[in-house]
């Protein structure tokens, strides 16, 4: 509880996240009914993976069907745009599935026409090279992670209006050898959700994983912040898989205008 | 479930655990990040759970150059073999429903691993304090059943107060009396479950508003220093023996980054 100014007393959140009364008493109140709601909507929010070319469900992990050496994820549009203009538009990728998801937050439902810009998840693999897995971890594989995150995410002694973003800052587990191709995070920034989440998995079960984190200013598809991945590309992981990168330059373009959109008060 | 770091099982039998209860103030974390930190506990392993929110950095207790880039994850267990020590160290808060499975699956494995105790740090919310909680000492301890015999002389002999019983609810005038710990998190779970399935389970808790929590932890170790011993209070001056305790290298910017010079 706390007091405002005009002497009303107003229930504050509490930063520890303990709204433990209200799940108990929610828990007290809960009938058949409400356990079966919740049941169906846990269900409903379950990840599934299928074809999206024949409308089939997957029935075996991705990674049993195409066991692969290196497992590249990109996460949000600026990460996604990198990943397909650079790496994937570099040898044919074969597309081999993709997840469906759903949760309260979602808006896209869509798969047909898709946009680094929506959200979704794409599996892809390499052709010429069916070791390598873009878009289960099992030895001998190695996971890389691309995402980005908003600039006054980042904690340091100066004020982030001196920042010079976007900028790369990386984290890796314990097995990943290589050196990581722009400076490790300082404490005590953290990092959560999905990366953290897949990053957490691979330090815990031994994988080499590393996390390549853009800050920027501009969350939404940008051109600087996507070239702000650009020194990964010199990475020894990523090195055998960029071929083309004037080309991928073109593409890179291309894909910011098509997202624009075109807005003129004017007219 | 508990991933070793190494390639065997620690053998925990016999050891104290210290844990947190995410609660107000985070309290019983930032007093677990202090005992972590002072003791120069070494990680044994992970304590992988889909129950918390996932989240990771580089070690938040690094004092160098060469071991600040170890990865660091929500849930972590370190250990301090000469006293017999055990930590587990949560990073981040329960998703929603998650937080009865987690008790369920830590007290499983405290009970497989044989501790000899549990002692979780926590908080209580400071405003829910009645007249006579307000004038006293704002430490509580709280004991399962089945822990009494072995503390209950050495906590008496500290002068320590018991948690109070309060109605279970308190708009109703003769409404039954129970323990009950606003603000606490799970740390009224893991007492009930410690109760009913006779697992040694001791709760220190302190009241808190929540702000710059800091010398509420401070408060909170020392209040298991004058228990367990775990390092020697140098004198009878509060202040010298505050400054016994190393506040790891991640508690920099607890209040966010630098500010422009603009504002001035």
């Amino acid at each position: 509880m706390a007091a405002t100014f005009f002497g009303e007393v107003v229930k504050a959140p509490c930063r520890a996240g303990t709204e433990d009364q209200e799940e108990e008493e929610e828990g007290r109140r809960e009938t058949a009914e409400d356990r079966e709601v919740r049941r169906q909507l846990a269900r409903k929010r379950e990840v599934r993976l299928f074809r999206r070319q024949t409308k089939t469900s997957l029935e075996v992990s991705l990674l049993e069907k195409y066991p692969c050496s290196k497992f590249i994820i990109a996460i949000g549009n600026n990460a996604v745009a990198f990943l397909s203009s650079f790496v994937m538009n570099s040898g044919a990728w074969e597309e081999v599935g993709c997840a469906k998801l759903w949760n309260e937050w979602c808006r896209t439902t869509d798969t047909t026409h898709l946009s680094p810009a929506k959200s979704f998840c794409m599996f892809y693999h390499l052709k010429s090279n069916p070791s390598v897995f873009g878009s289960c971890p099992k030895k001998n594989m190695q996971v890389i992670i691309l995402t980005c995150r908003h600039v006054t995410d980042y904690k340091t002694s100066e004020s982030t209006s001196s920042l010079h973003s976007p900028f790369l800052k990386a984290l890796k587990t314990q097995n990943f050898k290589e050196p990581p191709c722009c400076p490790l995070l300082e404490q005590p920034n953290i990092v959560h959700d999905l990366p953290a989440a897949v990053l957490s998995y691979c330090q815990v079960w031994k994988i080499p994983a590393v996390l390549y984190l853009c800050y920027t200013d501009v969350m939404k598809l940008d051109l600087i912040t996507v070239e702000a991945f650009r020194p990964i590309l010199s990475s020894r992981s990523l090195k055998g898989l960029v071929k083309n990168i004037p080309q991928s330059t073109e593409i890179l373009k291309k894909l910011m205008t098509t997202n624009e959109i075109q807005s003129n008060i004017y007219t | 479930m508990f991933v070793p770091c190494g390639d065997s099982v620690p053998d925990l039998a016999g050891h104290t655990l210290l844990m947190p209860a995410v609660s107000v103030g985070n309290v019983g974390q930032l007093a677990i990040d202090l005992i972590i930190s002072t003791l120069n506990m070494r990680k044994i392993g992970y304590f992988y759970t889909d129950c918390l929110v996932p989240m990771v950095g580089n070690n938040p207790y690094a004092t160098a150059e060469e071991n600040s880039t170890e990865l660091c994850i929500n849930a972590e267990v370190y250990s301090l073999p000469s006293k017999k020590l055990v930590a587990l160290q949560l990073r981040s808060i329960f998703i929603k429903y998650k937080s009865k499975p987690f008790c369920e699956k830590l007290l499983s494995w405290v009970k497989s691993s044989n501790c000899a105790k549990v002692i979780v740090l926590s908080s209580s919310h400071s405003y829910h304090r009645n007249d006579l909680q307000l004038r006293s000492t704002p430490f509580r301890y709280l004991l399962t059943p089945i822990v009494q015999k072995s503390v209950q002389n050495r906590i008496q002999s500290l002068n320590w107060e018991e948690m109070e019983k309060s109605p279970c609810i308190p708009e109703i005038d003769d409404s039954e009396f129970c323990i009950r710990i606003p603000g606490g998190g799970i740390t009224k779970t893991l007492y009930d479950e410690g109760c009913s399935k006779e697992i040694p389970v001791v709760v220190l808790l302190k009241f808190v508003s929540e702000g710059d929590n800091i010398p509420d932890a401070l408060g909170l170790v020392e209040y298991l220093n004058e228990w367990l011993q775990i390092i020697k209070p140098c004198c009878d001056d509060p202040t010298a023996s505050a400054l016994q305790w190393k506040m790891p290298s991640s508690w920099r910017l607890l209040f966010g980054s630098g500010l422009p010079p603009a504002l001035f």
